[in-house]
């Protein structure tokens, strides 16, 4: 079971921490809300669940509950700029259908 | 495919519902936008990585431009490219005509309207309009560079700007379409941007020295509050001088003789330069080279600083009158906030920073800053931040008050009350079969009304006729964000209603405040002998109200004529002196009416428990 940052996102997700000025991780995870089933969760960790699995890869703990991994596992997270606009993009092999807009999948 | 954002903990939304907010420092020479994003502030760039948007609009014959573009039209169509808009905001046709010396815009004020417009070759546009184009410059910014819709933006104002500067601006918002969560003073967006909300109470210098002009605020915060304790400042005072000393400097230097438009430019802009190469090095050299002219020269740090130091002193000279205004000294300022990109000249810095004992903050970039605090503040207000973040106040500077019978300010908001803020009492009709009720709403912190500001009158009209006193009339005032205040009126009984919209602050100056609040405290004796004085003529004009009243209806039948003459004596001692008695005296003969009518009370109220239970059982009398 693993998730994988590209190394930009490691770096920005490392930059917001830091900007933010706490945090001890990176959490994802998924919710069932959304247009086309689940839908991704990004946030900042403060403190860590019970049912919490903790990666750390590139020098970034990235956290996710034991439920979300099944739906995660093997996901590559990416930072990308689209004209002016930029932010994270999810790469999901368990995705079987997105919504137009990728924000929410089914599996 | 989505571009997704770092939420705070627990406050990811569902997709597509994400809370977009803008901050937008609408500025007289530079405009910026910046949104919080993955929980960092930042200022949003155009295409070419620029912030600052030159709050410039081209009106061209193929369509209007804003920003850069709209700049470097200026020299070639200056009647139809607009610049320093913000300096003509809220202002009535007088204002302008002054401007008019200034700009070279031609100005027509249309029959019937207030306000002057703008003549350009795409028709004639307000103050308001104008600034709408850039607001939508920004907004289409934010919305490319945030992948969605705005919800809401929070855009900044000078401390100084009156209600209707304010007004205009959210107007302004309002025709771009905006969702305006709240406006917000720059200065305080200033001291919010280096989090100086979440710090200890305190006094707080904000020092904005831009490319035109001057603005000295004094805050004071208090519990999450601040407080606008006095702003000062000079309108034409800002970097723009420094490159003219400098400018006159290089003239003085290179003995150029006859100087036209196009020297002048490269000279200033050679100026500009060699000021912000100052600003890292200690010399800088500076080349003029215009047709058939050269001249070639190096400037050290102490010339500039010996150049700009007049105009410095100057801004010092206001920081000292604020002071005075806000009634303290320099020494019990907390924190010093360098706002504007002038504060990036060195010696603005040691200046400032010798002039207030301490070291001014300037670690976020002088442009930014503003735009900076008012997106965190419409991060907070879109609802991304846990419940726990504390939400930026503002206070009323003076009371919300109703006029009662008798000329007297009943208080329904209390000045220093934190805004929004809402507040309703109950009211009653004073004669009976009254139908209607005028609303007088007033402001400041005096027992009469005569003495307090008037802002507002309406009529509540309609509600069915009732005894006096029978009537309840709720009045409601709410104060939102903005400090725009709606009163409303509702007869409870029948539901009658009225509302209207009022300006509690219109036009009103600190100082104007200031005398206001201190007027109150002068006459606080005075003023509450008065009121005992009001309060107790209205009792004595109620009595006589409800003894003309009664008799009118059964005097003839419950008492003799020699019982109604001694009523009609008391009462009409009473009238007669209603407005000369002391409160003891009026007192005095208000209980001498009640003695004399007390026989009478008792048979009017036998007489009514009769008529209640004429020909009724005893059984069907509720008891």
């Amino acid at each position: 079971m693993a998730i994988h940052l590209t190394d930009i996102a490691a770096s920005r997700v490392q930059h917001f921490l830091a900007s933010r000025g706490k945090g001890i991780g990176l959490r994802l995870g998924i919710k069932t809300t959304g247009c086309s089933g689940l839908a991704y969760v990004i946030e900042f960790v403060d403190e860590l669940q019970e049912d919490d699995e903790v990666f750390e890869t590139k020098g970034v703990k990235v956290v996710v509950d034991k439920k979300s991994l099944v739906f995660l596992d093997g996901t590559e997270v990416d930072f990308a700029k689209v004209g002016l606009n930029e932010g994270f993009q999810f790469t999901n092999p368990n995705a079987k259908d997105a919504c137009g807009c990728g924000e929410s999948f089914t599996v | 495919m989505a571009l997704l954002q770092i939420s705070e903990p627990g406050e990811s939304t569902a997709p597509h519902q994400h809370r977009n907010s803008i901050g937008i420092d609408l500025g007289t020479t530079n405009s910026l936008v910046a949104t919080v994003r993955s929980g960092e502030v930042v200022c949003l760039a155009d295409e070419d990585g620029r912030s600052l948007l030159p709050s410039v609009v081209h009106f061209g014959a193929t369509g209007t431009v804003v920003g850069s573009q709209a700049l470097e039209l200026q020299s070639s169509d200056p009647l139809n490219t607009i610049s320093s808009i913000k300096r003509m905001m809220g202002r009535g046709r007088e204002d302008v005509s002054q401007l008019g010396n200034v700009v070279p815009y031609e100005f027509v004020v249309s029959a019937g309207s207030k306000v002057p417009r703008i003549h350009t070759r795409s028709g004639d546009f307000s103050a308001v309009e104008i600034s709408a184009e850039i607001l939508k410059a920004l907004h289409d910014r934010a919305v490319q560079s945030t992948g969605g819709d705005i919800d809401g933006v929070v855009i900044t104002v000078p401390a100084y700007f009156d209600d209707a500067q304010r007004q205009a601006t959210r107007d302004a918002a309002t025709l771009t379409g905006l969702n305006l969560f709240r406006l917000l003073n720059e200065p305080t967006a200033a001291a919010v941007a280096y989090g100086l909300d979440q710090n200890a109470d305190g006094l707080i210098a904000v020092y904005d020295l831009g490319g035109g002009t001057f603005d000295i605020s004094i805050l004071r915060l208090n519990q999450g509050v601040f407080e606008v304790l006095a702003t000062g400042g000079d309108s034409s005072l800002g970097g723009d001088d420094m490159d003219h000393a400098l400018g006159e400097w290089i003239i003085e230097q290179g003995n150029f003789g006859d100087i036209n438009t196009g020297l002048a430019r490269r000279i200033l802009l050679a100026a500009r330069n060699a000021k912000e190469v100052l600003t890292d090095t200690n010399s800088a050299e500076i080349v003029i080279e215009h047709e058939q002219q050269r001249w070639q020269g190096r400037i050290d740090r102490d010339q500039f600083e010996a150049l700009i130091q007049p105009l410095l002193k100057k801004t010092l000279t206001a920081c000292r009158r604020a002071l005075r205004d806000a009634g303290i000294s320099k020494h019990d300022i907390g924190e010093v906030v360098m706002v504007g990109g002038s504060t990036r000249v060195p010696l603005v810095q040691a200046m400032v920073g010798e002039f207030f004992t301490r070291e001014p903050m300037c670690d976020l970039d002088p442009d930014q800053v503003v735009a900076m605090g008012a997106a965190i503040q419409a991060d907070i207000l879109a609802g991304n931040k846990p419940e726990n973040d504390m939400l930026l106040l503002d206070v009323l500077p003076l009371s919300l008050g109703i006029e009662t019978m008798g000329g007297l300010s009943e208080k329904i908001i209390q000045r220093n009350s934190s805004i929004p803020v809402t507040r309703a009492q109950e009211f009653t009709t004073f004669k009976d079969g009254q139908t209607a009720m005028s609303i007088h709403v007033v402001q400041g912190e005096r027992e009469l009304v005569s003495d307090c500001r008037s802002l507002a009158h309406f009529e509540l009209r309609g509600f069915p006729p009732m005894n006096a006193g029978a009537a309840r009339i709720r009045v409601t005032y709410q104060v939102d964000a903005d400090g725009l205040m709606s009163v409303s009126a509702e007869e409870l009984t029948s539901g009658v209603t009225a509302d209207i919209i009022v300006k509690p602050s219109y036009g009103l100056t600190d100082v104007e405040i200031e005398s206001m609040l201190r007027a109150s405290m002068d006459h606080a004796r005075e003023d509450i002998i008065l009121r005992l004085l009001k309060e107790q003529q209205v009792e004595a004009s109620r009595v006589i109200e409800a003894i003309d009243a009664a008799l009118a209806q059964d005097g003839e039948t419950l008492l003799s004529e020699s019982e109604i003459a001694q009523i009609r004596e008391h009462r009409d001692a009473l009238e007669a002196v209603i407005d000369t008695a002391s409160v003891e005296e009026l007192k005095r003969l208000i209980k001498a009416i009640e003695d004399a009518s007390e026989a009478y009370v008792a048979r009017r109220m036998n007489a009514s428990v009769k008529q209640a239970l004429a020909g009724k059982q005893i059984d069907e009398v509720d008891v």
